[in-house]
């Protein structure tokens, strides 16, 4: 056995990768199958499923009722990505401007925020932004800035507020990587041929960091497509997005089928984001 | 130098010293934008009073009230058990397949590794439903795993640890990865010249070598573990709750400060974990900037 396994470094790779590789076709590839099947089979009465085709249910994530909810899920997304981009791209650049020895200090201090947990952090926000208990109508009002409560919250604003703070750390880290990389003597060089701030930033700085940005996005965009939890508890029960709705048809409309059929839709996009990211990449010959 | 030219020059000087200034601020504000919620849930933990906008007086009574709860402490103690007992099943198949795939080629090579990384980009709701079926549909069902832990007794259903399972594979194979990627293998070379066989070579060099980064990534999936929240919610079954599976069904019902203190234990404990793991980094000598936990 020893002798066959010293002759064949292939087959002790294999054996290597085989208990993960398993437990990960048993537990993650065939279920993703199963949900890719499911959405083509009929439901059943409590849940599960009757074994008959059919395409309907693809049909009716089309249905302006669930299809408008998916458009806007889409719409929020990109929301928190560019905002996430506006607020983290400065501070990526803030931290590259600080001393060599301090900037871990401050990734470091980015990234605790993000280290606990997500569904806390929204929490958080809940206290903060309530209608008529939140702490800052509260303080407003009291401070006799505002008359009537401002509408922070049960609504998108509060959603991407969310998803913007609980994501904003993943935006910053590849574009602060991408800058603390950047060559500095392109900087001057453009300089001494007098490029004025605003050029040096078009022409190169930006060129530059375009990597750390399209990875940055992806890291923002991908979650809050698929956010459950920020909707479920700052959306107040009434802006919801289309994770909520895929959990609905599984917790409350035992309509499992069609919720498999929610996900794929969710699932076909994310992919066609990962993929023209990975095209982009190979076609700018950067490292995804 | 002529005076239009040297007035040039000092609009310039001035102009980049506002800059500054302009970023500086953002600086703090974005950083004060990310503490201050934080700062204020646990600020109000701490509240006299039930409400979490209104500041009445200190007291430590939510603690107390914390600790009470049965519920609470219950599923203190399943989010642990949980978090102990996935992490070493999905650091041991992490770190196999990581040397598995850093170190030797094979067919079926590519395939293997684009599974390994669908776990992490796929979002927990599809990974939750996904599994939600598949427990139903093939009879594992969410049979409790009945066990004494720590003297407490426990009921932890076997699809939630499988699920954990599931996600943290891939975490521990990529910080294990990357370690391997950068490790030198001269020393290993050396033992094989000095006629070490490949196992004592490995159990000599190259696992101590590694343990930085196995313990690393064993450590990134006991905080992945013990954050879930969406995945374990639907893949245990109706009765089983997890710390954050508990705060969630305690924020539906309405918020006061308890929540604030049950978050507050929280983040006490992602914290020291935050910071074992950078103890951890630091004695591996390694001074890598911090990426995403790993």
């Amino acid at each position: 056995m020893e002798q066959v396994l010293r002759r064949n470094p292939a087959l002790r790779g294999w054996l290597l990768v085989l208990p993960a590789a398993v437990f990960l076709i048993i537990f993650f590839m065939i279920p993703l199958l199963i949900v890719f099947v499911y959405s083509f089979l009929e439901r059943g009465t409590y849940g599960g499923v009757i074994w008959q085709f059919t395409l309907e249910n693809l049909a009716r994530t089309f249905d302006p009722l669930y299809f408008s909810t998916f458009l806007r899920s889409v719409y929020i997304a990109i929301l928190t990505t560019l905002i996430s981009l506006l607020l983290g791209y400065p501070l990526a650049y803030f931290i590259t401007t600080r001393p060599a020895h301090q900037r871990n200090l401050y990734v470091l201090a980015l990234m605790i925020p993000f280290w606990t947990n997500f569904l806390i952090r929204t929490y958080a926000w809940l206290t903060l932004l309530r209608t008529h208990t939140g702490l800052i109508n509260v303080s407003l009002t009291s401070l006799g800035i505002i008359e009537k409560p401002l509408p922070l919250f049960g609504n998108d604003f509060a959603i991407v507020l969310g998803l913007v703070y609980g994501w904003l750390p993943v935006m910053v880290l590849p574009i602060y990587a991408a800058l603390e990389r950047l060559d500095k003597s392109l900087i001057e060089a453009a300089q001494d041929l007098y490029a004025s701030g605003a050029q040096v930033f078009r022409r190169v700085i930006w060129p530059l960091s375009l990597p750390g940005v399209v990875a940055g996005s992806m890291l923002v965009f991908i979650p809050s497509l698929g956010a459950f939890v920020t909707p479920a508890i700052l959306g107040g029960g009434k802006s919801l997005m289309i994770g909520n709705i895929i959990s609905n048809q599984f917790l409350a409309a035992h309509d499992w089928p069609f919720g498999s059929a929610l996900s794929m839709l969710m699932m076909i996009v994310m992919l066609l984001a990962t993929l023209i990211y990975f095209r982009w990449a190979l076609r700018e010959g950067v490292q995804p | 130098m002529n005076d239009a030219n040297r007035s040039h020059d000092r609009l310039a000087r001035w102009r980049a010293s506002l800059g500054g200034w302009i970023l500086s601020g953002y600086g703090v504000l974005a950083y004060l934008f990310l503490y201050l919620p934080i700062v204020i849930l646990v600020v109000f933990s701490f509240n006299d009073s039930r409400s979490t906008s209104q500041w009445q007086g200190f007291t430590v009574d939510w603690y107390y009230a914390m600790f009470d709860d049965r519920q609470i402490i219950l599923s203190l103690w399943n989010s642990f058990f949980l978090a102990v007992v996935s992490t070493i099943i999905a650091t041991v198949l992490g770190t196999l397949i990581a040397l598995g795939l850093e170190r030797y080629s094979f067919r079926g090579k590519t395939a293997v590794d684009s599974m390994l990384y669908l776990p992490v980009i796929i979002p927990d709701i599809a990974m939750a439903i996904m599994l939600l079926i598949f427990f139903n549909l093939s009879g594992i069902g969410f049979q409790p795993w009945k066990v004494q832990f720590f003297g407490v007794k426990l009921a932890v259903p076997y699809s939630v640890i499988i699920a954990h399972v599931a996600f943290n594979i891939s975490f521990v194979a990529i910080v294990v990865r990357a370690r391997l990627a950068q490790m030198d293998r001269t020393l290993e070379e050396a033992a094989q010249d000095l006629y070490a066989n490949s196992w004592r070579t490995f159990r000599r060099i190259t696992l101590p070598m590694l343990m930085p980064g196995i313990i690393g990534g064993a450590l990134l999936a006991f905080t992945l573990s013990l954050d879930d929240f969406v995945i374990t919610f639907f893949t245990s079954g109706a009765g089983f709750n997890t710390l954050p599976v508990r705060v969630f069904g305690m924020i539906k019902k309405g918020v006061t400060p308890k929540i604030n203190a049950v978050s507050t234990l929280m983040l006490v404990v992602s914290l020291s974990l935050v910071f074992l793991s950078i103890i951890m980094r630091r004695r591996g000598g390694d001074d890598e900037p911090i990426q995403f936990g790993f």
